[in-house]
Order: C-alpha cells, then structure tokens, then sequence
C-alpha cells in the first residue's frame, strides 16, 4: 500500500484535534481561578483541593470503579464458562443461545435500562410486599441492582470475544492432555486456558470499558442511594456546574494515560526482547 | 502482551476494592435516611456557609443518603419508580396528590417539637388541612428575573417573555405546571383551571413562542450559570433563586408580573414505604430548628415559614420585597391546587404536544 | 472441555435478566394499569415527529460517521506499525472517561458566550459575517439546536465507527492488493473492488455501534439541546423517571423503537454479512 500524503495526515490530525479538543478544554479550566467554564481569571489549584473534599463526586467515583471492576471480573468468569458452554452444544440451540445473547449489545442502552427497572420494581415491591414484610427487611434498588445490570451487558462482550479463539481450538489436544493423565481443571488450566487467554483478556478489557462509560443504564437501576460518576455529572450539569467536574476530568486522562503508556511502553521492550532473543537464535548464514 | 494487560487489570482492580474497603459504616451507628431534595435548596456548605447534611450526620450519627431531582412531576416517578425515600419536600399541589394517592405517611410531631415554630398563617394549608403529613420548609413566588444590561425597559408583565423582540433570549421554566401556568396567567386564567379549552390555549401560546425562536432553551437548575453569565436575557423562576442569583450578577432584577403570579410552600413529607420514619422524623425536626433554619435561608434566599428563623434573620433579608413581598402583592398571588385526574392526564399530553 | 453444563447458570442468567424484562416490557405497552388495552399505541401517532426527528438525526450522525471515520480508517490502516498503535490509543481514550464528561464540554464550547463565540468574536468572523450578509449577530447560535445534538452523536460515537473499520482493513491481506495491482488494476479500482467489499462487515458493525445510541440517546440531547429538541430518549425516559409518569406509554414507545431499530438492523445485515466477530478492537 501507498503511504500517506500530507492531505491524508492533515486529515488523521484534524479528527484527533476534535476529538481532543473537549478534553484539553476540560483540563485548562481545571485550573481556573473563577468558577466559570470560559473565562480565564488566572491560575488555581482551587478545584483540586475542593474535589478532595467532595464526598459526592469521590463516591461516585468509587461508586464507578468499583461497578465496572465487579462487572467485568464477574463476567470475565461467567462469560468464558458460557462460551465453553455454547461451545460444546448443538449448532441450532448454541445459535438461538447466542442470539439471546447479543440482545443487549444490539437494543439501544436505553431499553436494556428501563426493561430492567421495570423488572426490579417490580421484583422488590412483590418481596417488601411478602418475605421482606414478615422479616422486616426492606429491599431497595441500589449497588445490587446496578451491578447486575452490568453483568447483564458486560458478560456478551466476553463471551464474544471467547468464541472465536474457543472455534481455532483443536479439541485433540484437550484429549491428547488426558490421555497423558491430566485431569479435568488441571489439563484444562494448563492446555486450553493459555489459548483462550488473548480472548478472555480482550474481552474483559471492553466488559470494563463498556462498564465505565456506561451511563444510561446505570441511571435506571442504580436506583436514589449510589450514583456513578456519570450519573453525578448528569445531574450536576443540569444544575450549577462547579469546575470540580474540570479537575476530575483532568486527573481521570492523566491516569488513563499513564496506564496505557506503561502497558504499551513494557509491551515494546518485551516484543523487541523477543526479537532479540529470535535473532539470538537463528544461525546466522 | 497478555501477561502485562492482566497485571495493569488487576492493578487497576485493586484500587478501588481498597478504597471501597474503607467505608463509612463505623462512622455513622445510628442508620440512615434518604432524603430527595431540589438542587440549590440546602445550605452545602460553600462558599464558607454551614453544611446542613454534615452537621446532621455528625450531631445524629444518622448517615443522609442526599440526592436531588428537577421537578414535583420527577419526584413523583422517582417515588412511583419504587425508589425508598425518608424525607421528600415536595410542593403543595404534589403533596396534596400525594395525600389523594394514600403515598404519604402521618407525621409523628412528638418527634418533631420544632414544628412548633411553623407560623401559624402556615399550619392547615389548603394542601394539607390538618396539617398532619408536611411541616413547611419554604415559600416562595416565582417570577421573571431580567439582565438589565440585556433589556432596555422594566418589565411588568408575563406578555414580555413572548416578545419577538428577545428572540433566543428567553429561558422558559421545563416543568409542564410551571410553563403552562405562566401561559395561563399570561392569557388572565387561573393556574387551577380545569377547562381543557383554556389549557390548550395556553399550550398553544408556549407552542408559537417555541416556533418564534423566543425560546433559548426550557430549563430547571441550569438557569443560574446562564443568567448570571449573560447567555440570556431573561427567564422565570424562583424569587429565592434570583436572590442567590444577583449575589454573583449585580445586573439581573426580578419582577412579580402584574397578571399575577404562582405562591408555593414546599414542605418536608414522609413517603410511604419509608425505612426509617424515626429518623426522617429527626432529620425534620433538625430542619426546623432556628440554626439550621437561618443558613438554610442566607444559603438558597428562600422565604421561611418559621417564626424564630425570620426573626433571627437579618432585618436587610425580611424587608426585602422579594423575599417576603407584602399582603398587597401576595393577594395577588395564586398557591397551585391539585387538579383532577383527568386534567393532569391533559397536562402530561399538552406538554408532550408542546415538548415533541 | 465439552460441557454443556458450563452454559447453564448463564442461560438462566439471561432468562432472568434479559428476556425476562423485554417480555415485561412487551406487557406493560399493552396494559394501562388495570386492564390490557392498544390505547398506548393508538396515542403513537402523536410521536411521528419525534420518531421522525430522532431517526434522521441519527441517520445524519451515522452518515457523517461513516464520511469521517472511513478515511480516517484508511489512511490509518497505511501508516507504520508504531503510529498505528499509538493512534489506536488515542481514538480509545476518550472512551475511557466518561462521555458525559466530554458531552459537558462541548457545552462551554457552543454556548452563546462560549468559547468559539469568544473567538468568533475575536477574530472579526462575527463582524465579518454581519459586514456580508448584513445580518446582526452578536454570537452564532450553536447550543441548543440539532445541529448541536449531531455534533455530540458524532464527538461520543466517531470512536466506534473508526475502530471496526480499521480493524477489517487491517486485515486485508496485502499480497492480496499487490496481486490486483499486478494484474493492472488501478489503484481506483482496487479500491472499488477489493478494499471497499472487504470492509463492509466493519462499515456495518460501526453503523450499529454508532445508530443505535444516537436514536436513543436522552443525555446528549438534554444537554446540548437545553430541552428544546425532543428526541425518543427524552420521551420514554419522561415516561420513567422524568416529568409525565407513565411507564405503559414509556414502554410502548421503547417496544416501537425497538422493533423499527432491530428490522433495520437486519435488513442492513442482510446486505452483507455482519458478523459477531466484526466487533470492536
């Protein structure tokens, strides 16, 4: 293929400037010294220090990791034992599964949302109503019920990302593994989960990321006691907005950043490492 | 590759499992409510004012879950939506569709000894006759608040915010009550009016201002950074909000519209289906005291109904006419009544009519 | 290895917490409270505009999508190894925050004293275009309209449109371009031929990813459209937990989209084959 002209790259610049833009208009006025979103009044740390004291945002904030961490580990688990599942059975109920399955990725957020709510109000009234009347407990929507409805559209984008690598697998080598005496868990962690680890990862990955930047459907099943930190912002956007919503910004990139540019920094010294040790290896003629 | 992304995930997975860890339970043993509130309607502690929640947290070791919502129409779903509240302030008209609907829980008032500080002009409202579900928080009227920078006359009537002169300037109030209500008034009908002719002429009235472009946008609590930063000329809403308003922008004035406008009283309810009547009783009780009354009021520039509060307030403060106008002004003041089914079902499709 | 079992908590999982819902919201879009009725549907025609409004205004974001994101994807697809990984980065972490958070900006951008009016003002451009046209703006006005509302479809989903593409065009293989080339094709041609057929399945699967949340969408359109646009987001989540509480409407509303969404869908996957492995990454 051609390499680009400047035409092309100007083009590939522009697209990452507007997609950029926001965000570093986000960071400057994190450091405004006035309250407003687009008047410079000189430099502060002001935003800083009253984020820290923010017991709202910092929840929400806790509230979102934690949501997406729960998520994402729970479905990385369920979702690889599914997709070995789906695998093992028949193509026509493995098919129908698989099209249940991609439901909440195909329906919009906002369905997946309120389909849920309507199932937790309805699900908690029926239990306050009876068991939780004569025990005294009363259920609420909340953590739980945000949390399952992550799980709910994390555990397809693992499981899609499972299948493919489960498909390439050579079903002998699991056998070739027992015939040689391993058991069970033991040939499967040792012979099929190394191979389906690059899927399994990926999956968990997007599962995670999909669960941070979630905002609509957290909206319908989180319910008055938590929020995420999308939610805080919703509402606080509709409201009088403080620049704590600029520094949290800010400190959100900059953590972004630093961990992809360590992955990928320790990602190149072991591939050149790899290379090295390749060339080490083959005579040279 | 995958050795390195799994250890950036778990390292990343650990943070907040940790920070999760140090919770808050020990620091509050006495359980929580929940309370729904407005935005900008608790004195939060800035700007060096008293934090209302913290304070209660810390004298009760009760933990406030505290959260917010736009509108009485908002708060009814969140409540119908089975969301547990303790504590819900919602107006007089919602209150009393609230009592109609059986969603509200008698007060026990040996646990709230401050009610007794309520003005007595305040106790058996139209609203709640006996007073035995609410204890009034604030009152309030609502009015059109002006950039006198942006407009070049002192405006009188509610016929100003359907001048084709402040085209895009003009920020309409997003909750049907409201909005049809000012058209209402505009149009010299009462807010309570059940007849469907005069409602859909008040729709309409909001429908041509819509397609006019008068309208910049319909908003709730947003109206504060966009009148006090000039992005617009004008808007309705609250006098005790354009008190707080004008602290950061000398040049917005409030008017109370000759046609006549809305009075309301917002009030603290218990809805059913609350976990800790006792404690919300508490956190009342704790509203109602004269401390917590008065930042409340130097906070949000609201208007109280408590005896004790008003006269710890500056003299400055209650003799403000905005705040606290005289009988004259509120004879001309309308309170919002409950309507009948029927006609709320026509509030919500006018609405939409005016809104799709 | 091959166990069936290992499925089973998963699809009771999905009996509870998917099909289960979608059927309770198929009941409530036939009932009104106490009875079952078709009354909710019948009110449907009311919200032709808003359906209306909704798809074109997706359908635009989509297109501009697709007109951006698809070149971006080709030129990107040609650079180096090391740019291409650094720029896969780049398109990803913004989605890594949250897009509220960015949908919160672009309101300071496109307000009327906004940040580009400010510069507008700056730079003569508003002074300019009143000296041309006579007309007398003292700002543009951006917030607030559809246009704005595209804008943010197209700032929180171009990611999702880019990254699929990318990622089918990336594994053309090149002896493949190579061998069309030696055999006389074009550049023009290969591309017509062979590039573009090949990367359909990444073209369908970012229309979804991109269509999809914009027809939905409430928060992009209540925050940049201050109220005024009306999208089928703001109408059912008023039905929810917003001004007029009505979840049977709400939910035939949602069944309605649904539907219209899911028969595009497939009518578009009919024309090529959108794959589950077509996905992002």
């Amino acid at each position: 293929m051609r390499k680009n002209h400047f035409g092309n790259r100007l083009l590939l610049a522009l697209t990452f400037v507007f997609l950029y833009a926001p965000i570093f208009v986000l960071i400057f006025f994190s450091f405004n010294a006035t309250k407003s979103r687009t008047v410079w009044g000189g430099f502060s740390l002001q935003w800083y220090v009253r984020l820290f004291q923010d017991d709202a945002i910092l929840s929400a904030l806790r509230t979102t990791l934690l949501v997406s961490v729960l998520a994402s580990l729970i479905a990385m688990v369920a979702g690889t034992a599914a997709a070995m599942g789906f695998a093992a059975m028949k193509r026509r109920s493995r098919h129908t599964l698989m099209s249940i399955n991609n439901i909440p990725l195909t329906n919009a957020d906002i369905v997946t949302g309120v389909s849920l709510s309507l199932l937790f109000m309805l699900a908690i009234g029926a239990f306050n109503a009876t068991i939780g009347k004569a025990a005294g407990i009363t259920l609420a929507k909340g953590f739980g019920t945000m949390l399952i409805a992550h799980v709910t559209f994390d555990i397809p984008y693992v499981i899609l990302s499972v299948m493919p690598r489960l498909r390439q697998l050579d079903p002998h080598i699991y056998e070739a593994a027992q015939d040689l005496g391993a058991r069970g868990f033991y040939a499967f962690r040792k012979v099929i989960l190394p191979d389906l680890m690059p899927g399994i990862v990926n999956g968990t990955i997007i599962a995670f990321t999909m669960s941070v930047d979630d905002f609509v459907i957290s909206y319908f099943t989180a319910g008055n006691k938590v929020s995420t930190l999308a939610m805080e912002v919703y509402s606080m956007a509709r409201r009088k907005i403080s620049p704590e919503i600029n520094a949290i910004s800010t400190l959100l990139f900059i953590s972004v950043l630093a961990l992809l540019v360590i992955v990928n920094l320790r990602q190149t010294r072991q591939n050149s490492a790899m290379r090295r040790q390749r060339a080490a290896l083959t005579p040279k003629t | 590759m995958k050795k390195i992304l799994s250890l950036a995930l778990a390292a990343l997975m650990v943070c907040p499992l940790l920070t999760a860890c140090g919770g808050s339970a020990g620091k509050y043993p006495n359980g929580e409510i929940n309370v729904l509130n407005w935005g900008e309607y608790i004195s939060d502690g800035q700007d060096e004012t008293l934090d209302v929640i913290e304070k209660f947290q810390e004298d009760t070791g009760i933990k406030v879950n505290y959260t917010v919502c736009p509108d009485n129409e908002t708060l009814y779903a969140n409540l119908k939506q089975g969301d547990s509240y303790d504590v819900i302030i919602p107006s007089d008209y919602m209150i009393s569709r609230l009592i109609a609907e059986e969603m509200l829980l008698p007060l026990n008032f040996d646990n709230i000894p401050n009610a007794a500080d309520v003005d007595p002009n305040f106790l058996n409202p139209a609203y709640d006759p006996e007073s035995t579900y609410s204890v009034p928080y604030m009152w309030g009227t609502v009015g059109i608040i002006y950039n006198t920078s942006m407009v070049n006359e002192a405006i009188t009537s509610w016929r100003a915010l359907f001048d084709a002169k402040y085209a895009g300037q003009v920020l309409m109030i997003n909750n049907s009550r409201d909005a049809i209500g000012v058209a209402l008034k505009t149009l010299g009908y009462s807010y309570n009016t059940t007849d469907p002719a005069q409602i859909a002429e008040a729709t309409d009235l909001l429908i041509q201002q819509k397609k006019d472009g008068i309208v910049q946008a319909y908003v709730m609590d947003e109206i504060f950074d966009k009148l006090e930063g000039g992005e617009a000329a004008m808007g309705v809403y609250y006098a005790g909000d354009y008190l707080s308003m004008h602290d950061n922008n000398e040049d917005l004035a409030f008017v109370l519209p000759s046609e006549g406008t809305n009075i309301f009283t917002d009030a603290m309810c218990i809805p059913v289906g609350a976990a800790n009547q006792e404690n919300a009783e508490k956190f009342i009780n704790f509203m109602c005291s004269t401390e917590v009354g008065v930042a409340n009021c130097e906070a949000i520039g609201y208007s109280t109904p408590l005896m004790s509060v008003k006269e710890a307030l500056d003299a400055e403060i209650t003799a403000d006419p905005v705040a606290y106008p005289s009988d004259e002004v509120l004879a001309g003041c309308e309170a919002f009544l409950n309507l009948p089914e029927a006609t709320l079902k026509l509030y919500d499709s006018e609405w939409l009519r005016l809104k799709a | 290895m091959r166990n069936k079992g290992l499925a089973m908590p998963y699809v009771a999982w999905m009996a509870i917490f998917v099909v289960a819902p979608l059927i309770l919201v198929l009941i409530y879009a036939f009932h009104n409270g106490s009875s079952f009725t078709l009354e909710n549907f019948r009110a449907m025609g009311t919200y032709a505009a808003v359906f209306g409004r909704s798809f074109l205004l997706a359908a635009i974001a989509t297109l501009i999508c697709i007109l951006i994101g698809y070149p971006v994807a080709w030129f990107l697809a040609r650079e180096g190894p090391g740019l291409r990984r650094i720029a896969t980065i780049v398109i990803m972490l913004p989605m890594w925050m949250n897009f509220l958070l960015q949908t919160y900006s672009w309101m300071s951008i496109l307000e009327n004293t906004g940040l580009l009016n400010t510069l507008f003002q700056k730079i003569g451009l508003i002074a300019l275009v009143n000296g041309l046209f006579g007309t007398d703006f003292t700002y543009f006005p951006m917030i607030n309209t559809r246009g704005a509302i595209v804008l943010g479809m197209v700032y929180n989903y171009l990611p999702f449109m880019i990254l699929p593409i990318f990622t089918v065009i990336e594994k053309i293989d090149p002896r493949l371009i190579e061998a069309a080339q030696d055999l006389g094709a074009s550049s023009a041609v290969v591309f017509r031929r062979l590039i573009f057929p090949l990367s359909v399945p990444g073209i369908l699967s970012g229309v979804t990813m991109v269509f999809v949340p914009s027809v939905a969408t409430f928060a992009i359109s209540r925050l940049l459209g201050g109220g005024m646009v009306t999208l089928l987001g703001d109408l059912i989540e008023t039905q929810f937990l917003g001004g007029s509480y009505n979840p049977y409407l709400g939910s035939a509303i949602s069944l309605v989209m649904m539907a219209i969404v899911l028969i595009s869908m497939a009518v578009m996957n009919r024309f090529g084959e959108g794959e589950e492995e077509a996905m992002l990454l």
